[in-house]
C-alpha cells in the first residue's frame, strides 16, 4: 500500500470500492509505525485493539453505514480522552491514569467509526512548542531525526508526517497545532475558540484551549474538523457553526510586515514568506499593511495564571502519582514535587506570581486589559481585511537542548499565540522548505481569519495551492 | 525576587523542590518575569478589561450516550474503603 500518497479522501473511495479493506488498511499502519515509532517516538501507546477497531469498521460498511471518517486510522494526542484509556498528558503524574469517559471529539469520532491507532507524545500538559517537556522524552522530526518535530502536538504532527497515521487530533493553545505542523510540513487548523468541544481534553490554559486538526491535506483537515466541530452542552463555552455571519469575498490579505521584518526571525524564512506573498498576489489577492503587536507577554501572563489554576487538581488524592506522606499536605507536596515536571512546576509558580496581590493589577490585570484592546483592534482590522498571514514559525526546527533557556523557547510563539488570545481560527499549511546543513527542512505559513471562518481559511489555503 | 520569594510560591502551590532547583527556578523566573514586564508598556488607555462571563444552565444529567466508567474511577483512587475514597485525617 502506497502509505505516502494515501490520503483520506483518497483512502475513503478506496474502502468504498473495496479495493482495501479498513483491516488492510489498519495493518499497513501497523506495519509502519513498527518500523518508524522507535526511532521518533511519535507514540507513546499504540493500541491493542487497532485491528478489532478496524474489523468493526469493515462490518459497519458491510451493513451499508458510510460516515467519511470509517475505518480511516487516527492518531490522538494523549491529552484527550479516550474512555478505558491510558491518558497521560505526557506527564508522570498521570503516568497510570485511565480515563473514565470520552471525550466529545472521541465521541463524535467513534460513532464514525474511526480507527484509534494509538495516543501521541507532547510536552507535558501542552506547556512547550518542541516535545522536549515531554516526561516520556522527545519526539523527533520525520524530516531531521536530529530535530524537534515542534509542539506542543507534535507527536500527532510526526505521526502524520513520518505515514504513521491518516490524520491526528491535536490541541492548540499558543500554537501547539500550528507549529508542529509545519515543522512537520503537514496541515493544522486551529478551530475558532469554542468551535470544537473542550469536553475530555485536560486543561492548560481554558480561554485559549481548541482541539483540531492535524492532516496530510487541506481536504483531510475539513473532513477531520467536520467531524468534530459544533455545539456541546457539556462545553459551556462550545458554539455552533451556525452562529456565522456572512461569507466575506476573501480576496484582501493584511500582513503585519513590521513584526515579520524584525530581528530574530530567520532570514530565509523572510525569503520563503515573501515568495508566497508574490504567488498570492497572481492569485488574484490584494496585499495591505496592517500592523499588529507582539502578543507573547500578554499571552504568557495569561497562560501562566490559568495553568498554574488548572494543574491544582492534580494532587495525587484521587488518581495519578500518589506519595504517601504524615498527612494530606505532605503528600500534596510530595506527589506534585514528583510528578510535575519542569516546564509544568515553573509556569505554575510564574502563574502564582502574577495572581498574587502585590503583582495582580501590573501583570494579570494589564493583560487582560490589553486583551480587551486587541480584540477590538481586530474588529478594526477585519473591517480592511479579510485575512491576516504570517510564517507560522519565526525559526526552522531546532535541535533538542540547543534552546536552553525557557525563555528563547517562547519567543518560537510570536506569530501563532494572536490567533489564541483573540479566539481567531487559524491554518498552517506547508510553504516550502529550507536547507539548513545539507538537510531539507520544512516551512509553513499561517493565515487567521474573523470568528467562525475556517471556511474562509479552507478556501483561500486551497485557492493557494490551486 | 530571591530564593524566599520563590520557597513561598512553591508553598502556596504546594509542590516540594530541592535546594538546586529553587535556584535555577529563581534564574529562570527573573529573566522571564523580566521579559513579560514589557506589557506596562502597552497604551490601554482607559479601556476596562472585558471578561465575557455569563451563566449556562443545563439539567444535571447526562446525555444517553454520556456513559461514565464509575468503576474506572473507584480503581484510581490511591486508598479506599467501601467504595469511598480514603485520605489521611484532615482536622
Amino acid at each position: 500500500m502506497d502509505l505516502k500518497n494515501l490520503t483520506i479522501k483518497k483512502a475513503r473511495l478506496a474502502l468504498d470500492k473495496k479495493e482495501f479493506s479498513a483491516l488492510d488498511l489498519a495493518s499497513a499502519y501497523l506495519t509502519e509505525i513498527k518500523n518508524k515509532n522507535e526511532k521518533l517516538n511519535a507514540y507513546l501507546e499504540v493500541y491493542d485493539d487497532v485491528l478489532a477497531q478496524a474489523k468493526r469498521a469493515d462490518e459497519m460498511m458491510a451493513r451499508g453505514d458510510s460516515y467519511p471518517l470509517l475505518g480511516i486510522p487516527l492518531a490522538i494526542k494523549d491529552n484527550i480522552l479516550v474512555e478505558g484509556r491510558k491518558t497521560t498528558s505526557a506527564s508522570k503524574i498521570l503516568g497510570n491514569y485511565f480515563a473514565s469517559y470520552n471525550a466529545t471529539a472521541i465521541l463524535k469520532l467513534k460513532k464514525q467509526g474511526a480507527v484509534f491507532l494509538g495516543r501521541t507524545n507532547m510536552d507535558e500538559f501542552a506547556l512547550g512548542s518542541s516535545t522536549e517537556n515531554s516526561a516520556y522524552g522527545v519526539t523527533k522530526n520525520p524530516y531531521d531525526p536530529s530535530r524537534v518535530p515542534g509542539g506542543t502536538s507534535g507527536g500527532s504532527a510526526a505521526s502524520v508526517g513520518a505515514d504513521m497515521a491518516l490524520g491526528a487530533l491535536g490541541s492548540d493553545t499558543g500554537g501547539s497545532i500550528r507549529l508542529p505542523a509545519s515543522f512537520c510540513g503537514v496541515y493544522g487548523l486551529k478551530p475558532t475558540y469554542g468551535g470544537v468541544s473542550r469536553y475530555g481534553l485536560a486543561a492548560a490554559a481554558s480561554s485559549f484551549d481548541v482541539i483540531g486538526p492535524i492532516a496530510k491535506t487541506l481536504e483531510d483537515a475539513e473532513i477531520i474538523f467536520n467531524a468534530i466541530k459544533g455545539k456541546d452542552e457539556l462545553d459551556s463555552t462550545s458554539i455552533s457553526q451556525n452562529n456565522k455571519t456572512e461569507t466575506e469575498k476573501g480576496k484582501v490579505v493584511g500582513i503585519p510586515w513590521d513584526l515579520i521584518e524584525a530581528d530574530g526571525i530567520n532570514p530565509e524564512i523572510k525569503k520563503n514568506f515573501k515568495e508566497v506573498v508574490e504567488k498570492l498576489k497572481t492569485r488574484g489577492y490584494k496585499i495591505k499593511d496592517i500592523k499588529l503587536p507582539n502578543c507573547l507577554a500578554l499571552y504568557y501572563i495569561v497562560n501562566f495564571a490559568e495553568v498554574s489554576s488548572n494543574l491544582s487538581r492534580f494532587d495525587g488524592v484521587r488518581y495519578g502519582a500518589h506519595i504517601s506522606a504524615n498527612d494530606v499536605l505532605g503528600e500534596y507536596f510530595a506527589s506534585r514535587g514528583e510528578g510535575l515536571g519542569k516546564e509544568s512546576r515553573r509556569r505554575i509558580l510564574l502563574g502564582a506570581y502574577v495572581l498574587s496581590a502585590g503583582y495582580y493589577d501590573a501583570y494579570y490585570g494589564k493583560a487582560q486589559a490589553a486583551r480587551t484592546v486587541l480584540r477590538r483592534d481586530f474588529k478594526k482590522i477585519f473591517g480592511e481585511v479579510d485575512l491576516v498571514l504570517t510564517p507560522t514559525s519565526p525559526v526552522p526546527p531546532w535541535r533538542p537542548g540547543e534552546k536552553a533557556d525557557p525563555l528563547s523557547v517562547y519567543l518560537a510563539d510570536i506569530f501563532t499565540v494572536t490567533a489564541n488570545i483573540v479566539g481567531l481560527p487559524s491554518l498552517s499549511m506547508p510553504s516550502g522548505f529550507m536547507e539548513v546543513e545539507g538537510v531539507k527542512l520544512p516551512l509553513g505559513i499561517q493565515f487567521m481569519a474573523p470568528h467562525l471562518s475556517e471556511d474562509l481559511l479552507l478556501r483561500v489555503g486551497k485557492e493557494y495551492e490551486a | 525576587m530571591d530564593i524566599k520569594d520563590v520557597e513561598n510560591l512553591a508553598e502556596l502551590a504546594r509542590i516540594e523542590l530541592d535546594e538546586e532547583e529553587k535556584k535555577s527556578l529563581l534564574h529562570d523566573m527573573e529573566s522571564i518575569l523580566g521579559y513579560v514586564k514589557q506589557i506596562n508598556e502597552v497604551k490601554i488607555e482607559d479601556v476596562e478589561a472585558e471578561y465575557q462571563v455569563y451563566n449556562v444552565w443545563r439539567e444535571d444529567e447526562l446525555e444517553k450516550d454520556r456513559d461514565f466508567s464509575l468503576e474506572l474511577i473507584l480503581q484510581q483512587f490511591p486508598e479506599s474503603q467501601d467504595g469511598f475514597l480514603k485520605v489521611k485525617k484532615i482536622l
